[in-house]
Order: C-alpha cells, then structure tokens, then sequence
C-alpha cells in the first residue's frame, strides 16, 4: 500500500518526521548507539518463536521448543550436531546390548553425569522419563507407542536395574528404528524427584515442567516467555565441557526484514528467518554469512487412483516429465526448497539421490500417445499458502503444454485435507514432515497401505488417502522396519524407493531447506538439518 | 440566628441534601450496572465469536498427528462436550472468581500472561499519547488561530499523512532510517539483548522496573528503544488530536461571545487561552481518551514491526490459534480499559463543566 500524495508532499513530511524524533532524541539526550556488538559469551539469536506451546519434553511438538529442549535435555542416545551423518550416538547411555530375540534393549548409563540440580542422572530417571511420557499420552506419545508400549505395561516394558534400564517391545523392531525414535524430544530425561515435587493433581509435573527445566544438558533454563524470548544459562558441570556460550537469548522477532536489520546492525548473532529477499540484501556484506540447511519436510503432489485416466501407469510417467522442477528452484523458491525426488529426505538412512525426472515435453507427450488416454482433466486441491499456489500454477501451465487441464481448488488447510483425508481429491498438493528421524516415518505412510478399502479408514496413511495399493511395497516396509542389520536395512530402503520413484502416483519435487544468516565470527552454529534440532553448545565466536 | 430573608435563586432551587446523596447514589449505581452489563455482553459475544470461528481449538493443541485417543482426551478436558451455554457460564464462574483459565498455546495461566504483556503496551501507549497531546493541542490551537496561514496549510497536512500513511511502512522505515542508518535510536524489542531479564519484574513497565531498581543504564537503554513507536504512535494521535482541536477552536472562534471579548479590550492571549481554549477543553478530554483507549488496545502492526510484547500482538495471536481463554482475557482487559477510561472521562466532565452537575441545573 503506499499513500496517495505526491513526492514532494511526502518528503516534507518525512523531513517533518525526522525533525520530530531528532527533537526526541535531543530532548532525552541521547548520543550514538548504544551497543554495536554482542559480547563474547552470549549468543543472541532472532527467530520465530510463537509456535512454542510448552517446554514439557512429554508434550513438546513444535520446531522452536525442539530447539530448546535439545540444549536442555540429554537423551539415552542423541545426534552430534557437527557429525550428523554418524546418526545416533551415546550421550546419557554409553553402550546398548540387544537380547536375542531382537525384542530387549538393555542399556548403560554413563557415570557421572549430574542433572542441572547436581543430583546424578540415574537409569531410574531413564525409565520414568519413558514411562511418563507413555502414560501423559500427549500428542507426540505415538512415537513411542508404536512399539507396544501402554499405560498398563508400562512397569513391566521399560525397567531401571542400578544401571541399567531395559526395553521390551511388543515385537522384534530394528534396532536402529527403536534408538532414531528415542533421539527425538520425547525421549528427553527428566529428573524425577525434581519433577515429582512439582505434581499437581498426578499431572505428573506436566504443568510445572511446560516453563521449568529438569535436565541434565549443555544448559539449563532461565525463563521463557511465550512469544517473546527464551533464556539459557550455561550447565558448568555439562558431561561435554562447559560450553562456550554463557548465556543464549532468543528473540521472537516475527519479520524477517527487522531479522536482518538487528543482524546487519549487530545486535543479534544469528537471523533464524531469512525470506529470499533479505538473503539477497546480504549479499556483499562481509560481516554476515548465509548458511542452507536442509531441513526434512518434501513437498509433493499425487493422485487420487479411483480416477481413472489418473490410475494409468503412462499417464503418472507421463506427469513425472511435466513438472519444472529446476525451474521452481531457481525462481519464486530459491532458498527455500531444493529438487529431491525420493520419498526419504536426504540425510536419512537409507536416502537416495536418484533425480531421473526432470521437465521433458516431448517424452511426455509420447508416454501419453502411448496410454491412449485422452481430454485428460482434473481438479487439484491446494492450500491458500502463497508458494504452494505459485506451485500449483507452474504445473498448470506445464500440465497444459502436454493437454493436461488441471483445475485448481484452494481452500483453507483444513477444508483440503479434510476432502484429501476422504479420498475425493484427483489432485493433492502438499508438505509431509517427519515425526521423527528414522527411515518408518516416511516409509510407513508413502509406501504402506495393508487395506486399501474405503471400510479401512487408514486416513493417516497418504498411499490411503490416494486410494493407492502399494502392492508388494506394504510388506518391504514391514521387513525393512524389523531388519535388525543397518546395512541390510539401508539397502531395502534404497530399493525400496527406486520402485516406488518408478512406478508409484506419488511425484516427490522438493526437500525443505532453510536460511539462516549470522555474524561471520559466529563458529559451528547448527540448524539440526533434517534430523534433530540446533545445538547452542558447540557455538564459538 | 434568624434565618435570611432572602435566599439566592439558585439555593432556593437546590434540593436538600439527602435527596442530593440519594441521586448520587442511583447514578453511581446505575453507572455499575451499566459496566457490567457491558462487560457482560463483550464477553458474550466474544465467546460466541471464537466458538464459531472455522477453527479448531482442539486441533490446534494436540497437532494434525495426534491419534484420535489423544485428540478425544484434549476435547473432553477443554469442556466442549458441553453444550455452548454451560459452557459460557462455567467460564463466567471462574471469571468472576478470578480465574481466567489458562492458555492453550503456553499452557500457563492467561492472567499471567496479560501482567505480562499490557504492561508493555501501557508503557508505549502512555508515551504515544503524552507526545500526542503535547504536541497535538498546541498545534492544534495555533493551526485554528492562524486559520489558512502557512502554519495552518502544513499542520493541516501532517494530520492527513499522519492519518493516512500505512503504519507497517511508517514503521519500518522509521527503524531503517533511525535505527538501521542513523544508530540514533534502539532496535526492535523492549530493551536491548544484552539487558534481557536483568532488571526485577515490579510494574512491569521496564522504564519504572529499572528506575526503580537504579539501573540506569538499562533505562536509558530502554528509553532508547521505546522513542521510535511511541513517536510513531505519537505521531498518529497527534494528527488526530490536532485536527480535533483545530476544529474546536475554530466553533469557539467564531461564536459571539469572543467577538464580545475581544471589543471589551481584552487581549489576544487571554481571549484564546482563557476564553476559547477554556471551552473546549471538555470536548478535548473525550477526544483524548478515546486516543489514547485506541493506543492501549495494542497497535498490533507497531509491535509485529518493533517486537514489542504487548496486548495486541497477544490477542492478534490467540484469535489465530483459537486460543479462546487468552482471547477472552485479553478482551475483558480492554473492555474495562474503556469502561474506564470513559467513567474518567465522565467525572472529569463534571468537575470541568458546571452544566453537567446537578445541583446546578
């Protein structure tokens, strides 16, 4: 929006303005600046904060409460953030033995290790962590449920024995799917009797732990308030070291221009939300640096296979050569998405990075003369965001080229995946996210689908929601999921994917990645990358 | 002692003194009614506002993966098995016990959050409007008295800017431009980083807190980052309040009695302080409460832009996340930001004009 007044009527009002806040100035007498840096051991970081909901790690499900949970919390087993690619290591448990028949895992906790309180991390703090967290039932709970565990067994699954806590599942699971999924927040560990003293009503300290810390990590919580800033005091005693970093403040600053303003000015070490625009701003500066980072969400379309001309394998071929992938990248998502093309993001185990499609009209066009199908037309259901719009009209227009009419349907989030969910989309545009950083989380919603009947009801499956039997897929994705052998494992994944890649209706176009700008002398900051989330301890500047 | 013969018209007139006080009485009385009827039906409406919003306030909890076990367990703890009535009055009964529940986005209680958060919009508001007026009235007075003149023609026009420029812009360029280029002023937020939770929590007005506390340097700090909004809104309730009073004047300027005035020899001055100005200032007291009730609802574009933690960007946020019992919180403290804001207005009107007292009718 801009005014309706003419140049210089508006430049005499800005001189007005200014002239209005140097008398301000003058009258509270103020100089220059007041502060052109961040001192040595302090991390300042501006980031949109309001998503998070509670700080509770039984409950927490939200990217920024990750984020601060994983400098607060140690886990029996977690990622490094400056080697990622070795997923899990030990933290609070150093080494693990699996029982014979796959189901057990007894672990060893590590000595030594004292909670923020000074009281020592004991294998009895690991089981009620884990228990807890079953019988809270909060939204992330299923993490942990999918292997069996409920409320009534809970005492009998997970055990503590001196030192040493044991986990029965239901059934034999990989070994590595069991210990992916403890890496994520909910298999923090708490300190019991710190928590205990703080039930209320047997909430099991849920209420007090949503803004108090009970960790034993690289730092310990000073106070959060919702929607405007975080604060963590360093852990002296941190098993690690002490971190550099002394103090880290997080800002909840919600544009991404002021972001970039508070960087470029100094006042805070790292920009959480850069949009493509004030990345470009940055260029040239020399005291600030962009990082990418890839994070785990994939944008993708699919199609509904009650549609008939949509069930036919050349026509889904055929659609895999009309979407401009590159073109997307290098334009209105630069920055923001890149081109991956498989259904687990890059940096799981057991990725691929097979991209054998990209946009070729003439192959297209022959692959559809092939089918046979003719008038092809549809309607495709796209949430009111403005890139997934942007998305859904490029494919509009390269659909178009081959003579494909594909109709756009936008709606609020809910109204899509409400029609999506119901199997009534031809089309459905979207982001999947993982829950949690194993291989399943992915495999177990594209590529599983056990009962294809509209009785079934899998709503939350995505091959479900595109009435899409998966054939033989279902049961690689059963096996791959107990394959006890890593490397066996990895190998069922990647196969997995060159199948469905080919042949499945599902077009994977994008992996998340996110930007991030902060001052060149800040060292070894972290975003997480698809995996876990950012580490504040190994910062240096 | 006898008893004078005669007695003034107007003491004749005045009821006696008990029936004065049963008056007084009533209309304080009803004036309460009045609040809480009001207050009554902004909450009435408002909870039905957010229970029909296409929102989700489940869902927005407990998150499009939460297994329906977990989804049915957050519906049935929120209440909303119950029908719309019994649940508005449930909610009633542990307002008027001072219980405003608690937040679903923070899980902590909603009066807490709003100790914490109006504080900060009072703080930008106060200053929002004492720059307003100070400027404004004046302005506004001078613009009248030198009608069509050079002064008038730009006074005119910086009200009309003021009035029309999209804050969102304003504001970001005032923080490139002060902030960004010049470094004369502090950044977004209330202080600066480095000041983050140091000074102790008494008002909650961080320019109090720390001259409380002796620490003047945060307070300078603080001084540093709260001039750019509050001259900002400053700036929008002066061109209000300028153009008000310009306009006030301007009857009052006009009417007889100042021609009366002026022939009787009296100077300029006193004709339009004493005279004009005198008669206006009722009307101004109006103008500038409703001013400043606006500035205190939280101008929700000046904190986005300036990441202040005040009111408007809480409630703005809650509405979005069918956050219902902050939403509800949060209005019910501005509602009585209004109530009362204008009983103020009232008593004042009564002390300043004889018209409106009864005894003098």
């Amino acid at each position: 929006m801009t005014s309706n007044f003419s140049k210089p009527l508006r430049r005499r009002v800005f001189f007005k303005q200014s002239l209005f806040s140097l008398a301000l100035c003058a009258t509270v007498g103020m100089g220059g600046t007041l502060q052109a840096a961040t001192p040595d051991n302090m991390l300042v970081i501006a980031h949109r904060i309001d998503d998070i909901v509670t700080l509770d790690p039984a409950q927490s499900f939200e990217f920024a409460g990750a984020d601060v949970n994983y400098n607060i919390y140690g886990k029996l087993v977690n990622f490094d953030p400056l080697n990622l690619d070795a997923g899990y290591q030990p933290d609070l448990a150093e080494s693990w033995e699996v029982s014979e028949d796959g189901k057990s895992i007894t672990f060893t906790m590590r000595e030594g290790v004292k909670f923020h309180s000074g009281n020592p991390v004991t294998a009895e703090d690991a089981a009620f962590s884990l228990q807890r967290v079953i019988k809270l039932n909060k939204t992330p709970a299923f993490i942990l449920t999918q292997f069996g565990f409920t409320p009534e067994n809970v005492e009998e699954t997970i055990v503590a024995d001196g030192n040493t806590l044991t986990i029965t599942t239901d059934k034999k699971y990989a070994t590595s799917f069991v210990l992916n999924c403890l890496t994520s927040t909910i298999g923090a560990i708490v300190e019991k009797a710190l928590v205990m003293e703080n039930e209320k009503e047997g909430d099991l300290g849920n209420d007090w732990l949503a803004t108090h810390s009970a960790g034993s990590g690289a730092y310990k919580l000073v106070n959060w308030k919702p929607s405007e800033s975080y604060t963590l005091a360093a852990n002296p005693d941190f098993y690690l070291g002490e971190p550099g970093m002394k103090r880290v403040i997080v800002q909840h600053i919600q544009e991404s221009t002021t972001q970039r303003l508070l960087l470029e000015k100094g006042d805070v070490d790292v920009a959480r939300n850069l949009n493509p625009e004030d990345v470009a701003g940055l260029e040239g500066n020399e005291e600030v640096a962009v990082d990418t980072d890839l994070k785990g969400n994939l944008m993708y379309i699919s199609f509904n296979q009650k549609n008939e001309q949509l069930s036919n394998p050349k026509v889904i071929e055929a659609i895999k050569y009309l979407v401009d992938y590159n073109g997307m990248e290098n334009s209105f998502l630069k920055g923001q998405w890149r081109v991956h093309q498989s259904f687990l993001p890059a940096t799981y185990l057991g990725a691929i990075e097979d991209k054998p499609y990209s946009f070729n009209l003439e192959k297209a066009k022959a692959l559809l003369a092939e089918s046979g199908v003719e008038n092809i037309e549809f309607e495709a259901g796209v949430r009111e965001a403005q890139e997934r719009i942007e998305i859904a009209q490029s494919l509009q227009n390269t659909f178009a080229q081959a003579g494909i009419k594909m109709n756009i349907t936008v709606g609020t989030g809910k109204q899509i995946l409400t029609r999506f969910r119901a199997r009534e989309l031809d089309m459905y545009l979207g982001a999947w996210g993982p829950d949690y950083p194993d291989p399943q989380t992915n495999a177990g919603t594209f590529a599983f689908n056990p009962d294809n009947s509209d009785e079934a009801q899998a709503t939350g499956l995505l091959a479900y929601r595109n009435a899409w039997d998966p054939g033989p897929f279902t049961a690689v994705v059963e096996e791959a999921v107990v394959e006890g052998d890593n490397d066996k494992r990895r190998a069922m994944y990647e196969q997995l994917q060159r199948d469905f890649q080919a042949t499945a209706p599902f077009v994977i176009m994008f992996q998340k990645t996110e930007q991030s700008g902060r001052q060149a002398k800040v060292q070894n900051f972290t975003i997480g990358g698809p995996v876990t989330a950012s580490a504040y301890w190994p910062v240096s500047k | 002692m006898n008893e004078p013969v005669s007695q003034s018209l107007s003491a004749a007139s005045r009821p006696p003194r008990s029936q004065w006080w049963m008056r007084t009485g009533v209309r304080v009385l009803s004036t309460l009614g009045m609040i809480l009827v009001t207050m009554l039906g902004l909450l009435f409406v408002t909870f039905i506002i957010g229970r029909v919003m296409p929102i989700d306030p489940v869902l927005s909890i407990v998150g499009e993966r939460a297994s329906k076990e977990v989804y049915d367990a957050a519906y049935l703890a929120m209440g909303l098995d119950k029908p719309l009535l019994v649940q508005f009055f449930v909610y009633l009964w542990d307002v008027i016990h001072g219980d405003f529940g608690q937040s679903l986005l923070n899980s902590r209680p909603v009066l807490e959050d709003i100790k914490r958060v109006f504080p900060a919009t009072l703080e930008l508001a106060t200053l929002g409007t004492l720059m307003g007026v100070l400027i404004g009235v004046p302005l506004g007075v001078i613009s009248a008295v030198k009608r069509d003149s050079w002064i008038d023609q730009i006074t005119r026009v910086v009200a009309l800017v003021g009035y029309s420029m999209p804050i969102f812009w304003l504001g970001l360029v005032g923080l490139l431009v002060f902030y960004g280029v010049l470094g004369w002023v502090g950044g977004p937020g209330r202080v600066g980083i480095f000041y983050v939770d140091i000074v102790p929590v008494v008002t909650g007005m961080i320019l109090v807190d720390s001259a409380l506390d002796g620490q003047w340097d945060v307070f300078r700090d603080a001084l540093s980052h709260i001039v750019l909004p509050a001259s900002i809104l400053g700036y929008y309730s002066l061109a209000y309040i300028s153009r008000m009073t310009r306009s006030f004047m301007l009857e009052q300027l006009g009417s007889e009695y100042i021609t009366t005035a002026r022939v009787k020899g009296l100077s300029e001055w006193t004709v339009i302080t004493r005279h004009a100005f005198g008669n206006i200032k009722v009307q101004l007291i109006t103008v500038i409460a409703l001013s400043y009730a606006s500035l205190l609802e939280g101008s929700v574009l000046t904190e986005i832009i300036f990441a202040w933690p005040g009111i408007g960007s809480y409630i703005t946020t809650a509405l979005l996340s069918a956050d219902m019992n902050a939403v509800l919180g949060g209005t019910v403290v501005i509602g009585l930001v209004f109530v009362c804001l204008n009983v103020f207005s009232d008593l004042l009107y009564a002390f300043f004009d004889p018209r409106s007292r009864d005894d003098a009718l």
